[in-house]
């Protein structure tokens, strides 16, 4: 049974940038480079990569606020990839970003209970049916009425993190983008937060895609996983699966570098070697091969490799663990 | 990783032998026009040669302000105010900014979380390296340089003559920290402050530099005061842990015993609420309410506020006096009055 909220295909976004210097010419950077993801009703798809990745990117890109270069976007069954900005509009309530970091993403000028507000005004509530809305949003993230006549500089940052979550969901929207929302909050604030979200995609069935750096964050509210390396998805699968059996050497990379809470465990790991190679210029073939412990054909270097199904709701792109072709019960060692 | 058994025996050779650095009642105050702000309020610690203490910590406990205080560094309208640094047999305390500089950069040497924006931008990585020499030793300009380039072939630079003529704003965020780590290391110092050094690294980089601190140390012998939020990281290195929390040490501890047993109230928060790959919890430990003001620290113990421990156990003297840092157990210590040894004196009510 599949009813997608969201569609994505073959997604691509590139940026010029200068060369920096005064003579050298300009490149075209792919920050996502054909990216196909579908999210259905109710379900969180957690999106993991390293910084440059493109899983910002894309994240604005699905909600148009980037234009992407090619492919298309259909949300709730609408193509809305060449939509102008004012047939867009009517669809802003439905899809609300919360962003990353919360000490600058409030006008520190405005009311938390005028910044709630903004949207509703927008949408033509009067001002009373605004100000009752605002309390149940505050109430809602686990603020008072009273924080309404605050101004952001007087919150901490988890505080106005709630803010934001209420501002977003103020105007009742049915998906959600969260850009790394905790990844600026200590840790004892993180998981008030992360508990608060967990609530609320219960209570409100919420659609979202839930972008992070920390894969341990995106494990506690995703129901699948899509793991982006340099443009692309390397591997996508239920959370599950993804931590019992994943596949992608970069995934399995990422997965170990994590630093474990637990000092006797601290000999298991692979330690991938190199940086992370400029978007600018990335690595012909697949693009994980200068780094890839397990890169081995002469198709790493040449060819992209392909999202290839290896289970139920598991696909992976690389040429050696998930060949075309395969007998999954052999390969998957 | 390092081998195991090499750091088992390096462990209980350390045991034996007497702190590089030790700090003792350590207090530093900020007198700010909102009032006196207790960064650090009464901080003993101690770091052995060769051994990784962890010093942890949310924004605002202190852990960076104690690294500034052991340097020295800590500017207006900061002023250390009370507590002795020694350091192999010097009070740090006590010296002229003249002596201070010249520990500073050759025996005790530090990195920090932005290794890019610790780099100056206008000179090669390489000359930055080869600076350490100039300063310190009396060797020549060309064995300098070769001396440098040496140095960040050993902090696993590929070409590192090439890199040593790269300016920092040619080098990613990775390398840099490498840079940076092979300055901080150049003088074979006794001691390196190691303040966030992967917090702003990727976690496939953080892993790469932790391992090359482990290593370097090993090689070294240089102790090493890692100073993070990330309780992994410590998993991860640290042979001690200190947690700090509103400008004192409430948990000190080695790094295994903590994290298989953790004893106050906030290190147990703390290590709850950490999400981790793998585990399916469904619900995250949540410490609540927030740290306090610095400047108007609550009465009796600092966490009392936010600790349900003192409720479950019907504690009433948390929120009068103020716990001491209580032996536990060999090398471990709490400040915490739930492990308060029963008074014969006292009637039982509390």
């Amino acid at each position: 049974m599949s009813d997608p909220l969201l569609e994505v295909t073959d997604l691509v976004k590139t940026y010029a940038v200068s060369g920096g210097g005064f003579r050298s010419k300009g490149g075209l950077v792919r920050a996502v480079d054909g990216v196909s993801l579908t999210i259905e009703r109710g379900e969180t798809l957690g999106l993991v990569g390293e910084s440059g990745c493109g899983k910002s990117t894309l994240g604005r890109a699905i909600l148009r606020l980037e234009d992407p270069d090619r492919g298309t976007i259909r949300f709730d069954g609408q193509d809305i990839t060449n939509l102008s900005t004012k047939e867009m509009r009517p669809l802003r309530a439905k899809m609300q970003l919360i962003f990353q970091d919360p000490f600058s993403s409030l006008d520190p000028r405005t009311t938390v209970g005028g910044s709630i507000a903004e949207g509703l005004r927008v949408q033509g509530l009067d001002p009373d049916q605004r100000a009752k809305r605002v309390n149940e949003m505050l109430e809602l993230v686990g603020l008072e009425s009273y924080h309404a006549r605050r101004f952001p500089h007087e919150f901490s940052g988890g505080q106005r993190q709630r803010v934001g979550i209420a501002r977003a969901l103020a105007v009742n929207p049915s998906f959600l983008v969260l850009d790394e929302p905790v990844s600026a909050l200590d840790v004892s604030i993180q998981s008030q937060i992360l508990n608060l979200l967990k609530d609320l995609q219960v209570e409100l069935g919420l659609t979202m895609l839930f972008i992070a750096h920390n894969l341990g964050v995106v494990e506690h509210l995703c129901d699948r996983i899509s793991v982006m390396y340099l443009g692309r998805i390397a591997e996508t699968s239920s959370r599950n699966d993804l931590f019992d059996s994943c596949v992608h050497p970069y995934t399995q990379a990422l997965m170990s570098a994590i630093p474990v809470l637990d000092p006797t465990r601290r000999k298991d790991r692979v330690i991938l070697e190199g940086d992370v190679p400029s978007p600018l210029n990335p690595p012909s073939g697949c693009r994980f091969h200068p780094r890839c412990p397990v890169a081995n054909t002469t198709s790493c270097v040449s060819e992209q490799p392909p999202l290839v199904s290896v289970g139920s709701a598991h696909e992976a792109a690389c040429h050696v663990r998930a060949p075309k072709e395969a007998d999954w019960g052999r390969v998957r060692t | 990783m390092t081998d195991t058994s090499v750091s088992t025996d390096s462990t209980q050779r350390r045991d034996q032998q007497e702190p590089i650095l030790n700090v003792t009642g350590l207090k530093t105050y900020f007198f700010t026009r909102a009032g006196e702000v207790r960064a650090v309020d009464g901080v003993d610690l101690s770091l052995k040669p060769g051994e990784i203490v962890g010093l942890v910590g949310e924004s605002g406990s202190g852990k960076s302000v104690t690294s500034m205080s052991i340097l020295q560094l800590v500017s207006d309208p900061g002023k250390i105010v009370a507590g002795e640094v020694m350091f192999d047999g010097q009070r740090l305390d006590k010296m002229s900014k003249r002596q201070m500089r010249n520990i500073r950069g050759d025996r005790i040497s530090m990195i920090f979380q932005q290794p890019n924006a610790s780099l100056n931008p206008v000179f090669r990585a390489g000359e930055q390296i080869a600076e350490v020499y100039a300063a310190h030793t009396a060797l020549k300009k060309a064995v300098r340089n070769e001396r440098a380039v040496e140095m960040l072939e050993k902090v696993g630079i590929p070409d590192p003559a090439s890199r040593a003529k790269a300016y920092p704003h040619e080098l990613s965020g990775g390398m840099a920290q490498r840079v940076m780590i092979a300055m901080a290391l150049a003088s074979k110092p006794d001691v390196l402050i190691a303040d966030e050094p992967t917090t702003a690294l990727d976690v496939t980089i953080q892993a790469q530099i932790l391992d090359l601190m482990v290593s370097m140390r090993d090689e070294l012998g240089t102790a090493i005061l890692l100073i993070t939020h990330d309780l992994g990281v410590v998993a991860e290195t640290a042979d001690r842990v200190a947690v700090m929390y509103a400008g004192q040490i409430v948990e000190e501890s080695p790094t295994n015993e903590l994290f298989a047993d953790p004893q106050h109230p906030y290190t147990q928060g703390l290590i709850g609420s950490i999400p981790m790959p793998g585990e399916r919890r469904e619900r995250l430990t949540v410490i609540p309410g927030r740290v306090p003001n610095l400047v108007d620290m609550p009465p009796g113990c600092r966490f009392a506020p936010r600790c349900e421990a003192r409720i479950a156990h019907n504690l009433t003297k948390c929120t009068e006096v103020e716990p001491d840092l209580l032996q536990i157990s060999p090398g471990r210590k709490v400040r915490c009055w739930l492990f308060e040894e029963p008074d014969p004196t006292a009637d039982g009510a509390s």
